[in-house]
């Protein structure tokens, strides 16, 4: 993955397979302590105890077609590369928290990338499912919440081209005026 | 700077072109693979140029959707496309500047873009 709006977005993934319906993503920059965090929390199936210790290992996954799950790994290794951490949290029935802390400062630090095209992605394909996405770079807050956008929209599908197309600029504007971009 | 506030706009723009979606028979379908392999190869752009031009097009009869991985990783990014007569075609190695052609020849045109497709490029 080039960037890290491209993992958030393959991470996310296995939130639309666990059946969620609400996905929060979080990301947060404290520019004075060169420190990034982004964090996935859903509202899916959750994972058991044994599968939380085994989603960490590449030679895992619930997928038949083949034998490799190489989402969580690739996450959890951009995080750890900067000398930063990851965590994951998941509880059956209730749902499946990730997050990975970064230092902004190191070199293999990657950049934030097109965090709008992501969202756009995720909502064009996945229309039921309610996307939160809130971003805070030192003292300035973004936050788009689809939940939000639906009830403007009344009965216009939010994967409307045109809505998708708002959505995008919307967060691609905001985005560029609190340059979360590292 | 863009607001929430202009979306009741859209709405109403979208609301009133639309009328015909309800009664629409024989969309075409096309399915994005978006697993890791997608993602890492570059699904993002493909799928974010189908929507775009798609969008720009107006095409109110095509439905844009996902999948996981379909077991062909070496060719990704993937593209399926279902038409109205039961028949599938996928496109591998897919990029963005490929979707264009493929909305203008396959989509509106009805002709398949044979250069893309995974028996052109499976040597």
């Amino acid at each position: 993955m080039q960037e890290l709006s491209l993992n958030i977005l393959d991470i996310v993934q296995n939130s639309i397979k666990a059946n969620a319906t609400v996905v929060h993503l979080s990301v947060k920059k404290i520019t004075s302590e060169c420190a990034l965090k982004i964090e996935i929390k859903d509202n899916g199936c959750g994972m058991s105890e044994e599968q939380v210790e085994q989603v960490m290992n590449p030679f895992f996954t619930t997928r038949t077609t083949r034998k490799v799950g190489l989402g969580v790994p690739f996450f959890k290794m951009t995080a750890e590369m900067t000398g930063g951490s990851f965590f994951l949290d998941s509880v059956v029935g209730k749902g499946t928290t990730v997050k990975a802390c970064y230092k902004t400062d190191h070199i293999d630090m990657l950049p934030m990338g097109d965090i709008a095209a992501t969202m756009m992605s995720l909502i064009s394909v996945n229309p039921d499912i309610d996307f939160v996405f809130n971003s805070k770079v030192d003292n300035q807050e973004f936050c788009l919440d689809t939940r939000e956008i639906k009830k403007e929209l009344e009965d216009v599908p939010i994967n409307s081209g045109e809505v998708l197309l708002f959505i995008k600029d919307f967060i691609d504007e905001n985005q560029s005026n609190i340059e979360i971009i590292i | 700077m863009k607001s929430l506030a202009e979306l009741k706009a859209i709405k109403d723009r979208v609301k009133s072109s639309v009328n015909v979606r309800d009664d629409i028979h024989g969309s075409i379908r096309v399915v994005v693979g978006m697993a890791t392999c997608g993602i890492a190869a570059g699904a993002r752009p493909v799928l974010n140029a189908f929507t775009e031009e798609v969008a720009k097009r107006k095409l109110e009869h095509v439905a844009i959707t996902q999948t996981g991985c379909i077991g062909i990783c070496q060719y990704e990014p993937v593209v399926e496309i279902y038409t109205p007569n039961g028949e599938k075609t996928t496109y591998v190695k897919m990029t963005a500047e490929k979707v264009a052609r493929i909305v203008a020849d396959h989509i509106v045109n009805g002709n398949v873009v044979a250069e893309y497709t995974i028996g052109t490029n499976t040597k």
